[in-house]
């Protein structure tokens, strides 16, 4: 297993389509890393220009010491497991699982052993006789999965891998595979634009957009100080509510008369958005201490929780996550109140956080 | 509740109304008769001239100009294909030279534009290329102009390169000629196989071109069969060309030759037929041997992955 690094990462297609304008990552040895942002942003080139599939207009790509810029894939020494799982359709499980490494030129008997070994941790045996049409979407995604495995690559890199299988199956395959890289210790490079899979599985999540990485960090720092307004709202369901806010003795006032705790530091000369997530609000019965008159709009209830529409004097509609059992009607008169810590602020211009 | 209620509407007698399943077998029934009338037409509209020239071929040439024509209880003879292998002198006769010479020349030239236009289309499919869409076009606007309307320069031009009457000269042309609709037929082909298959075997080890070899290419063969059998009987049946280009008899194909035997003062109609049948044979026996192909290769746009 080894680290990898991408340094001012650009990629340019003949076309003239810029898919990576400038990324920089560095992903640490045995760590599962999630590169997650929406549909173009560029994920899957830089995942193919690490593994030599694309070759990158500039920039390097290092895996362990090595610098791999002008190494063809072959000689990488990673394993990639596609959207499209890619077995070849004529081969059998078996043969599938042991093709790249008959490709190396091990000997048969260590062959047969690492097969063996790949299906046992996949759970394939009853189906190493069969080929891949024989097989259903999340068994081929297993297989997949398993032929990445036999190589021992120095680092797997996943490029949606659990798009194409039904929402149970994918939150199954997500625990296996979580389970896997922590079991092999292995550097993983998982491509996702679902926010969910990247929450639960990445050790480090990176947040990619137009070609550029927004922010980098764990699942609860990109959770809790998303490090952009585009993180701000890419992150989250429904994600956070952005609220024009003024810096007023010693408070932080939205528009429509809520208060927040205002972060330390804050610039006072320009125009400000706090971003407060949907459970750190409260809708209350009108008239609750520190609340602000407000007005349900309307209702989602979701069994677990239920998510109001708020409209309070004058400011946006906000979001606001209750638990099943406070119920209000649609149109009640209500109060609304921050209940949460200190929100995330952003400048306005230029879209970043500031305190 | 729901399957209560379905039970007692499908339960409810209904004497006068015939049940869905049975109209729709009777309406079936009364297209296939329309159907089975218009394509017996049809068939016999388009195979009458077949069925004729098979005929003439076996008929004496008495029997040719009977009047009025008979269908049936004429002798049959084999004479004139007789006639189409061996020459009056009872050496090999002229056509059949020519027979050869089309085998050779079709046979050379769609290898010739298989081989090339393959890989470009392949590489046309996989690769992001400046102004693909534009290369493309070009390559097929060499398709839009009948043969006829190049046909003066190529002469020209093949006269300086001292390609006139010579097989070469055709195999070139065709190819020319096939290259375009391979790559673009092949393209089709090409997009439906997965890239990804290719990605896999990089990573596994292989070369870019090894990966096209090992893995996509066997999966293209039955496109490929449908292209080649197209090509095959576009050079094989190409007239025009062939009667501007070559002129001696070791040297021309079965089209000019077969048209060349028309027009003197009597016309052997037996000869012409069985040069005719023979002529036909070649293509119909391959297009059915890589049948199969055909069918999976022109469906396989159609089938969604
Ligand atoms: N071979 C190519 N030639 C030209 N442009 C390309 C090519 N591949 C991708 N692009 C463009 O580059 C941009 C980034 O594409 P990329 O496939 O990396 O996005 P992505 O983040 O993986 O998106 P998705 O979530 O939809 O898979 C897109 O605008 C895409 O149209
Ligand atoms: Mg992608």
């Amino acid at each position: 297993m080894a680290g990898i690094e991408v340094s001012a990462l650009h990629k340019r297609y003949p076309d003239g389509t810029v898919a990576v304008e400038h990324v920089d990552l560095s992903i640490g040895d045995g760590e599962l890393f999630v590169m997650l942002g929406p549909s173009g942003c560029g994920k899957t080139t830089t995942l193919r220009a690490i593994a030599g599939l694309e070759r990158q207009t500039s920039g390097d790509i290092r895996i362990g010491d090595t610098l791999v810029n002008d190494l063809p894939p072959a000689e990488r020494d990673i394993a990639m497991v596609f959207q499209f799982y890619a077995l070849y359709p004529h081969l059998k499980t078996r043969d599938n699982l042991a093709f790249p490494l008959r490709a190396e030129g091990l000997p048969k008997h260590e062959v047969r052993q690492r097969v063996e070994e790949a299906a046992r941790l996949m759970r394939l045996g009853p189906l190493l006789d069969r080929r891949p049409r024989q097989l259903s979407g999340g068994e081929q995604q297993r297989v997949a999965l398993a032929r990445a495995l036999v190589r021992r690559p120095r680092a797997f890199l996943m490029d949606e891998p659990l798009t194409n299988l039904d929402a149970e199956l994918r939150a199954d395959m997500r625990t296996e595979i979580k389970h896997l890289q922590g079991e092999l210790g292995a550097t993983m490079v998982y491509v996702t634009h679902d926010q969910v899979e990247a929450m639960s599985l990445g050790h480090r999540i990176a947040i990619l957009n137009k070609g550029r990485v927004e922010q980098v960090g764990t699942p609860l720092e990109v959770y809790d100080r998303p490090a952009s307004l585009f993180c701000a709202a890419f992150i989250g369901s429904p994600p956070m509510n952005l609220i024009e806010v003024e810096v007023a003795d010693g408070e932080l006032r939205g528009q429509g008369g809520l208060v927040l705790t205002p972060p330390p530091g804050l610039p006072r000369d320009r125009p400000l958005v706090a971003g407060v997530r949907p459970e750190a609000l409260e809708v209350t019965a009108p008239g609750a201490d520190r609340s602000v008159p407000a007005r349900v709009v309307s209702a989602e209830w979701l069994g677990d929780e239920i998510i109001y529409v708020v409209d309070h004097s004058g400011g946006r509609d906000v979001r606001v996550r209750m638990p099943p059992t406070v119920r209000f009607a649609a149109d009640a008169k209500v109060g609304l109140r921050h209940t949460g810590g200190t929100p995330a602020v952003y400048d306005v211009r230029t879209e970043e956080l500031v305190a | 509740m729901a399957v209560s209620v379905d039970e007692a509407v499908s339960a409810g007698p209904a004497p006068d109304h015939p049940s869905p399943a049975r109209r729709v077998r009777r309406r079936g029934r009364g297209r296939s008769v329309l159907e089975v009338v218009l394509l017996t037409a049809l068939a016999v509209v388009m195979l009458f001239p077949v069925l004729w020239m098979i005929e003439t071929s076996i008929k004496e040439n008495r029997d040719v100009y009977a009047v009025p024509a008979e269908f049936f209880g004429f002798t049959v003879t084999l004479d004139h294909f007789r006639d189409v292998f061996v020459g009056a002198d009872g050496g090999r006769s002229a056509l059949s030279v020519a027979f050869l010479n089309s085998v050779v020349v079709a046979g050379v030239s769609t290898v010739l534009a298989t081989v090339l236009g393959v890989p470009a289309a392949w590489a046309y499919s996989r690769f992001t290329l400046k102004a693909k869409k534009d290369q493309l076009f070009f390559v097929l606007s060499t398709r839009f102009m009948p043969p006829v309307v190049v046909v003066v320069p190529i002469f020209l031009m093949y006269r300086q390169a001292g390609l006139i009457d010579t097989k070469l000269g055709l195999i070139l042309i065709y190819a020319a000629f096939n290259v375009p609709f391979t790559i673009w037929m092949m393209k089709g082909f090409v997009d439906e196989v997965p890239a990804e298959y290719e990605d896999a075997a990089m990573l596994d080890g292989y070369s870019r071109l090894q990966a096209f070899w090992k893995f996509t290419l066997p999966l293209l063969v039955p496109g490929i069969a449908a292209t080649a059998v197209f090509a095959l009987i576009f050079s094989w049946n190409e007239f025009v060309f062939a009667i501007f280009l070559t002129s001696s008899d070791e040297v021309r194909t079965a089209p000019p030759a077969i048209a060349g035997l028309i027009g003197g003062t009597t016309v052997d109609w037996g000869l012409v037929a069985a040069a005719s049948v023979v002529f036909a044979l070649p293509v119909l026996v391959f297009a059915y041997l890589v049948r199969r192909h055909l069918v999976a290769g022109v469906t396989l746009g159609a089938v969604r992955r």
